[in-house]
């Protein structure tokens, strides 16, 4: 078959941060009509390369042709203009805008001056009747669930006339149906011959979407590859740079332990996000939390770390009632919550690596007895050591590490306090195979040390990993808690988050 | 040399010895500091006097704004305060007692410290808009200083009081001390003790600052409480510069200067960062810009204009987004991400 001149090309692209080679000497080519995977752990140059073709970043090294001409991106806008479109990680719209003025903000049309709202909203409902969604275009986007706001800010990349479009991470939150649907967009634009650039962290999804993949390592190339002629485990042992033995060493769960009960929820629920629910969480037990998005996950989180009042009932930590009342409350009682939402609820922008590793610490210790400057460095060498953050400067903005590091320093924010209950919620969302093994692992260990963990994950196969029980929820109900032995499957907690009852 | 250029504090600090420079060129002897009587006399000396009030409420207004939120009520407490103190020592059978007047000293203070615990309050405790909470005592805040003189003017003769703004200690001008022991003390709650690392904290993400157990509320309390008490301290040494109480002019649009000092300082009005060094610098460059008005003699009437050139010109030489258009310096940001676009609001 003979391969069509790509769409774009890079050869030998540089780029330096201080201190990091971000990219070194990277080629690429993108062909019409394939849709084409990135791959690498985070921190390998994913990013950074997406920048590059999109004209965020200039490049100190190499060159980009478009249509085997040389361009030079002054910024996005010039970018978007030579037909390369990007849709982000998290949805980059107006969610008080409606839908139809999300798709043409910047570019409505207009006659003399005036915009043309009949147009505006005909051309937005015929091309997402185009993507097969079925929306009503003048409801603001906030109305519609992420997946299809993540359709819309597709759709918003293809009306103008994009030959390039650039997928960074379309699906980490988005549920299998979801997911489905975006695939089939997906295709319907492969078909009109648009290169799709595609970024997951989920193997099994880009078997199934792409056609090549090209795999990036610390800065450098690894290789090209067509999908079908490489395997997931090639795959994943050329990503890490190492065999895949160790990774599969976390073989099935050990029994459930018979430690003392920690942490006992009677009754707890909150009207409107979770209904009362009983649950035990031991001393050294890994408590999996299954369930769709929106099930009520989050919200038994929350409630257990006191992020959000509790309408009825009552906790007890180590037998003792405890009124979880603040996050600060909780902390005291040795709780400890990552929250599923690194930017908004997690990170402090503007701040280092450092200072947002030591800020839980900090916090309770008060204002007034600061960490002293020696003992800070201590910690965070620490931690930043035994959990390979990368790059391994404290100083570093926490801005600028990749999403998988910036996990890192916030579990190590927790784990700082050694607290005895340590809620996780998504903590392997969006980051790679390498990090995501070291964080279960990480798991693992710390509950053979003792420490209670409520591990909440949208993987099945994850939670079974690592749990020791695994409760089940459907529609914020708790409907099943199910012992992890030998009958315990993905199909059957599929099952139980399907009907609602134990199988 | 691209080091230092590259530092916060680099462009602010050229704009200082610039002004000060072209004040030499228009005043013979301008840098020259002299002893007279015990006492330093000097330009220089003048400018930092003349701006302490200034850099004490910038001071305040550095850290508000750096947990994201703005005090619009600063002149109005600075008004009040001196107010209070003036009408305590007026009524005094002997203004020139040292007790009676730390008495009324203390009272003002503490006015001026609930006020801000109010907006604290309001801004905290009831979710109100930090430029809309702080505007009620803005506006009301003058309302309750002419209440206090009555709408008079209230001239006090009181040589105690006299010292806070027009005296001496140890040959420095008694203002200038003031300023030297606030900022210290603000230096060392924030910087030594992790009073600084919460606030900041808390202004770059204040849901993330909660979930990790900062206690945020309390924390802008004290902040908005602490900003006030910074100005109702300006508000003495206004007034008992001039040994009169004017609740109507004392300290108008003295916030707008702090917020100014604070911006060309380098501290973001979006929160989290802040730098003190930076406002004192800021405070300074706009005390220095009134001295210079006055010593290149230009017309009076032309004043705000000439003040509103130099500050646009500082704001633009500061801004990143304006460096890279006029000096086509794009391409290569320095930094990983890219510069962040500040908005700088201009208001002189």
């Amino acid at each position: 078959m003979a391969v069509p001149p790509p769409i774009l090309r890079i050869s030998g692209i540089g780029k330096e941060f201080p201190g990091v080679k971000a990219l070194d000497g990277v080629d690429f080519r993108l062909l019409p009509g394939e849709v084409h995977a990135l791959m690498g752990e985070n921190g390998a140059g994913k990013s950074t390369l997406i920048k590059v073709l999109t004209g965020v970043y200039g490049i100190d090294a190499g060159e980009i042709e478009l249509d085997g001409r040389p361009v030079a991106f002054s910024g996005p806008q010039a970018a978007r203009q030579a037909g390369i479109s990007t849709v982000y990680q998290e949805v980059n719209l107006c969610a008080n805008l409606s839908v139809a003025e999300n798709i043409f903000i910047g570019r409505e049309p207009r006659r003399f001056g005036r915009i043309r709202w009949k147009e505006v909203r005909r051309r937005a409902a015929e091309l997402l009747a185009g993507l097969d969604l079925d929306v009503d275009v003048t409801l603001p986007l906030s109305s519609y669930s992420l997946a299809v706001q993540q359709m819309v800010a597709i759709a918003r990349a293809v009306a103008v006339e994009a030959r390039v479009l650039i997928l960074d991470e379309p699906t980490s939150s988005l549920d299998a149906s979801e997911v489905a649907q975006l695939f089939r967009v997906m295709r319907r634009l492969k078909e009109q011959g648009i290169a799709i650039l595609f970024v997951s962290h989920f193997l099994d999804q880009i078997y199934e979407i792409s056609d090549r993949m090209t795999i990036l390592r610390n800065g450098r190339l690894v290789g090209e590859y067509a999908t079908a002629e490489l395997s997931q485990v090639e795959l994943v042992a050329k990503m890490i740079g190492r065999e895949l033995a160790d990774l599969e060493e976390l073989g099935a769960r050990p029994p459930a332990r018979g430690g003392a009960p920690l942490v006992e929820a009677r009754e707890l629920g909150r009207p409107g996000a979770i209904e009362p629910f009983t649950l035990t969480i031991r001393e050294g037990e890994v408590v999996g939390l299954a369930g769709l998005l929106g099930s009520g996950r989050t919200e038994i989180a929350r409630l257990l770390f006191g992020a959000d009042h509790a309408g009825t009932g009552s906790v007890s930590v180590a037998g003792r009632t405890a009124g979880l009342r603040t996050p600060r409350a909780a902390m005291g009682h040795g709780i400890a919550f990552c929250s599923e939402n690194r930017r908004a609820e997690g990170l402090v922008p503007g701040l280092t690596v450092r200072e947002n590793l030591i800020l839980a610490l900090q916090a309770a210790r008060g204002w007034a007895r600061p960490l002293p400057r020696r003992r800070q460095d201590e910690l965070v060498a620490k931690y930043v050591a035994a959990l390979n953050i990368r790059p391994a400067d404290p100083e570093q903005l926490i801005g600028n590490l990749s999403g998988g590091n910036q996990q890192k320093v916030l579990l190590a924010r927790w784990l700082i306090l050694e607290p005895r209950l340590l809620i996780l919620d998504e903590p392997t969302r969006g980051i790679d195979v390498g990090a995501k093994a070291e964080i279960q692992r990480l798991v693992a260990e710390l509950s053979d040390g003792g420490m209670a963990v409520l591990y909440i994950s949208a993987e099945l196969e994850e939670v079974l990993r690592l749990s020791h029980k695994v409760g089940v929820l459907r529609d914020r109900r708790l409907v099943a808690e199910l012992e992890n032995d030998a009958g315990l499957t993905t199909e059957v907690l599929m099952e139980t988050i399907a009907s609602g009852a134990r199988s | 040399m691209n080091a230092v250029a590259r530092h916060r504090l680099f462009w602010p600090a050229v704009t200082l010895a610039g002004l000060l420079l072209l004040n030499l060129v228009f005043t013979d002897h301008f840098f020259s500091v002299q002893m007279k009587d015990g006492h330093l006399y000097g330009s220089l000396v003048d400018i930092v006097r003349f701006g302490a009030p200034l850099i004490l409420v910038a001071t305040g207004m550095t850290l508000v704004i750096a947990t994201g939120g703005i005090d619009l009520s600063v002149g109005s407490v600075v008004a009040i305060s001196g107010a209070l103190a003036c009408l305590r020592i007026s009524e005094l059978g002997d203004q020139g007692s040292v007790g009676g007047v730390l008495a009324a000293v203390g009272v003002a203070l503490a006015l001026s410290l609930a006020l801000g615990a109010w907006n604290g309050f309001l801004v905290a405790g009831a979710g109100i808009q930090p430029i809309i909470a702080t505007l009620i005592l803005m506006v009301a805040g003058r309302g309750l200083a002419q209440l206090v003189t009555d709408g008079q003017i209230i001239t006090v003769n009181s040589a105690p009081y006299k010292l806070i703004g027009g005296g001496y200690w140890l040959t420095l001008p008694f203002g200038i001390v003031v300023v030297a022991a606030v900022l210290a003390l603000t230096v060392f709650l924030t910087r030594r003790l992790a009073l600084g690392l919460l606030i900041e904290s808390v202004g770059g993400n204040a849901e993330a600052s909660r979930l990790a157990g900062v206690r945020a509320r309390g924390l802008i309390v004290t902040v908005y409480a602490f900003c006030a008490l910074c100005a109702g301290v300006a508000g003495l040494m206004i007034s008992s510069n001039v040994s009169s109480a004017d609740g109507n002019n004392a300290g108008l649009w003295i916030e707008l200067d702090a917020i100014l000092a604070v911006v060309i300082g380098g501290t973001s009005l979006a929160g989290g960062r802040f730098s003190l060094g930076g406002t004192v610098l800021g405070a300074l460059i706009i005390q220095t810009l009134t001295t210079t008005i006055y010593s290149i003699g230009v017309p009076p009437e032309t004043t705000l204009l000439f003040k509103a050139l130099v500050v646009t010109l500082v704001c633009l030489v500061q801004s990143p987004a304006f460096g890279r258009k006029a000096f086509h310096r794009r391409a290569r940001p320095a930094s990983p991400r890219p510069a962040p676009d500040e908005k700088v609001k201009v208001t002189a």
